[in-house]
């Protein structure tokens, strides 16, 4: 099975948790016999061995450089001009290049991730006839925070449902938001639930990074995490008016706000507001060592998404030591059972419960006993299992 | 008629500011102050571009302006950590302060050592502040304060009763018209409820005309001349005296030379003095030559900034009020661990600047007062500062504190 695979990151160059279950995704297919060509929007000298990644640039330019959020790109031309590249533009682009590279391929499917790639991933499918799976990982609401969002992605979006052969989405939850907010019926939507390949966490080392928090732990405090993201979809505000509740009942808690992102300023005021900005520790955004010790140092992970599509980090959480508190409001909650799980705008609640593990470490201790157990069970060759008999269905038409 | 009289002073301060310092850092170094690998905060850097910018060239003029004209006096406040800084990387600039004031014609004014609040948080750690900055005084220019001054001129009623109590003669505020009502700036006062002290209050439009919009095209009074500025004195008729109280590094810092501050600062005085109504006095001479016209009542706390003239620049916005309650929330336990060090960098970060690079107040329009903060955004500097402080209880708790 030939895959054209079209997505808009990869790690080390991602921002975020699709590059990653693209990746992983990738890797789990390769093993159950898909030979995928992944290309990329932008220049990258990072080798995988079971697939082939290629950058997908105009002709006139010689790379591509991505800056770590999604808005802009730097293209360096041929003639060593330096162009700063909005991400609409960067999207026609791509679409444009896709189009020339496909040109010497050859391949089966169609395999498109998130609206960046559809238009590619349509133009694709009308030059070759092949079928077009648009794989959806958020949808414009998510992103918007539950908002309408920008209308013109919206479009994209539903041109991209409407052409595709088949919609895959990463949670039952994504499956019922396309369904509702774009008319799409449910039967030409499947679910395929995201998972996470162990074999991608490094281990900890036995130096935590955050000293000072492991130091004060010694002395009776808490942490209490969240990674991710500063923006709107995230749902940080709630999560910092429930600490300040928190810190009513248990004052000796950290709150651990690990990420950078638009919203950054108003959480600072909002902490300084709740009274509770000498417990707030903003570490800005963290790659590698700083990033996995802040999963272990905490007592408590709290995912408290507005909307997640599915949410990659409460199982990091678990894979580093620590149980996890998760919204309904996402798709993670469908498949992780031992959790501690609210509603997002339910703040008295997740106060509740923030105090209640704290003050309980055998709770605290179970609650991370049977997640790992279910953590150590999960893998993506389920998910590409599902995805090579939707490949399959597609390309062994039963009409010539 | 007696004589009029220009009291002008000239304020010189730098904070010790923050390296880039974060969680990381924490209950690993405690070197909150050692800025050589942060360019736009590295304090040594900026004491020695100041220096030859604005101190050197500014007391090598004054220095002339004493020796030319026996009329000529100035005042002086030089923050305790200021003088601190000059001691390690500018000697050179300490040496012409010291210069100044052996001359017998250049007065200081008393404040606290490390340029902070302590005043409105902790009264007895403010007293200590204060006792701090005049032994450093007196050990480098053999002088004892008898005026004193609030940091960022942050004044109330309190306060003078506090300096009268302390044993001070003058104490020095904004003279705010709103506050005022009738009264001008150009005479003596006396603050509500005090018996002796008297209180000497900026005249603010005319220290501005100099500070702030000497090298502004858009005013229509520029360009400012030394002919013009003495006309404005001279046609003033309802005044004794005219507090110009300015910051020191307006000559050279925030007026630049080719902007010819300096030949206003070398003409103007001698221009004033051409008429020999005239004259410079130092706050002591001012306290002696003048009575108090009336008593000025001010409850609330008035600063010398803004357009507020309050100290919302300082505490008034959330961040900045945990921020600086949490410092001072740690008083006691500080003091008690012995720990000259760890007080010290507490007294440090008790510097007002701290929390003015928090202010948030201009923030959206982006404008002048960001040339006065290293950091990007306030944001950052409140992120940086509460990495010390969390570093700050770290070291507490090591010492046995309950944090």
């Amino acid at each position: 099975m030939k895959v054209l695979m079209l997505g808009w990151e990869l790690p080390p160059h991602n921002s975020g948790g699709l590059g990653v279950a693209c990746l992983q995704l990738s890797k789990a297919l390769a093993k159950s016999g898909a030979d995928i060509d992944f290309i990329l929007p932008y220049s990258s000298d990072e080798k995988y061995e079971f697939m082939r990644v290629t950058s997908a640039q105009p002709k006139n330019v010689k790379s591509i450089f991505k800056s770590q959020a999604y808005d802009s790109y730097k293209y360096i031309l041929q003639d060593g001009k330096e162009v700063s590249v909005s991400i609409a533009d960067q999207q026609q682009a791509y679409e444009i290049a896709v189009g020339e590279i496909i040109k010497g391929k050859e391949f089966d499917v169609i395999h498109a991730h998130d609206w960046l790639t559809f238009r590619a991933g349509l133009r694709a499918k009308q030059q070759t006839g092949k079928p077009l799976i648009a794989h959806v990982h958020s949808i414009e609401r998510d992103r918007a925070g539950g908002k309408h969002g920008n209308p013109l992605v919206r479009e994209i979006e539903y041109t991209g449902f409407m052409m595709a052969d088949r919609i895959i989405a990463v949670s039952g939850r994504v499956k019922k938001m396309i369904a509702e907010d774009y008319s799409i019926p449910e039967d030409k939507i499947e679910v395929v639930h995201n998972s996470i390949d162990q074999s991608f966490l490094e281990p900890l080392d036995t130096n935590n990074a955050y000293k000072y928090l492991e130091y004060m732990k010694g002395q009776g405090w808490s942490v209490v995490v969240n990674i991710g993201r500063l923006t709107i979809q995230k749902g940080l505000p709630h999560f910092l008016r429930a600490a300040g509740e928190v810190a009513k009942f248990a004052p000796k808690t950290f709150f651990l706000i690990v990420g950078d992102g638009e919203q950054r300023d108003e959480l600072i005021e909002l902490a300084a507001e709740q009274g509770i900005a000498d417990r707030v520790i903003f570490t800005g955004f963290q790659r590698g060592k700083n990033w996995r010790d802040a999963y272990s140092v905490a007592d408590l992970f709290v995912m408290p998404s507005v909307s997640e599509p599915f949410g990659l980090t409460p199982l990091e959480a678990v894979a580093y030591g620590t149980p996890a508190m998760i919204s309904k409001q996402s798709g993670i909650s469908e498949v992780l059972q031992n959790c501690l799980k609210v509603d997002y705008w339910d703040e008295h609640e997740m106060a509740n419960q923030i105090v209640g593990l704290l003050q309980n470490s055998s709770l605290r201790d179970e609650l991370h006993q049977n997640a790992y157990r279910e953590y150590e069970r999960m893998s993506w060759s389920k998910a590409a299992n599902q995805l090579m008999d939707i490949y399959r269905s597609h390309t062994e038409k039963v009409f010539a | 008629m007696s004589k009029k009289a220009v009291v002008l002073y000239l304020h010189a301060h730098q904070p010790f500011r923050l390296r880039h310092y974060t969680i990381f850092d924490a209950a690993k170094q405690h070197n909150y102050f050692e800025t050589e690998n942060d360019y736009d905060y590295d304090n040594k850097r900026i004491i020695e571009k100041v220096a030859n910018k604005s101190y050197i060239p500014t007391n090598r003029k004054l220095l002339d302006l004493l020796n030319k004209h026996p009329g000529f006096h100035v005042n002086l406040s030089l923050s305790g950590v200021f003088l601190e800084q000059l001691e390690k990387w500018s000697p050179d600039t300490l040496k012409s302060f010291q210069e100044l004031v052996k001359t017998g014609r250049v007065e200081i004014a008393s404040e606290t050592y490390h340029h902070s609040l302590a005043f409105f948080y902790n009264r007895e750690e403010f007293e200590i502040q204060v006792e701090m900055h005049r032994k450093k005084i007196k050990e480098l220019f053999d002088v004892t304060p008898t005026v004193f001054r609030n940091t960022e001129l942050a004044y109330n009623n309190e306060l003078a009763e506090w300096a009268e109590s302390a044993g001070f003669k003058g104490i020095l505020a904004e003279g705010w018209d709103p506050v005022l009502g009738w009264k001008t700036s150009n005479y003596m006062y006396r603050p509500a409820g005090t018996k002796n002290i008297k209180l000497l209050l900026k005249n603010y439009k005319l220290s501005d005309d100099i500070a702030f919009r000497f090298g502004n095209k858009d005013w229509n009074e520029w360009p400012l001349t030394a002919d013009k500025f003495t006309n404005w004195l001279n046609e003033t008729k309802d005044a004794e005296l005219f507090n110009l109280f300015m910051d020191y590094e307006t000559f050279g810092e925030h007026q630049w030379e080719d902007k010819g501050i300096f030949d206003f600062l070398e003409h103007w005085p001698a221009k004033w003095l051409e008429n020999s109504e005239n004259t410079f006095m130092t706050f002591s001479q001012a306290i002696e030559a003048f009575e108090p016209k009336a008593e000025v009542d001010m409850p609330n706390t008035i600063t010398w900034a803004d357009a507020e003239r309050d100290l919302t620049a300082w505490i008034g916005n959330p961040m900045q009020q945990q921020a600086i309650k949490a410092l001072y929330d740690f008083s006691q336990k500080v003091i008690d661990t012995n720990d000259w060090d760890l007080i010290e960098d507490w007294r440090k970060l008790q510097t007002s600047d701290h929390f003015y690079y928090m202010c948030t107040k201009w923030f959206s329009d982006g404008d002048v007062h960001a040339y006065f903060s290293p950091y990007k955004s306030p944001y950052e500097g409140f992120i940086n500062f509460m990495n010390t402080y969390q570093d700050l209880r770290f070291r507490l708790s090591e010492k046995g504190a309950e944090v």
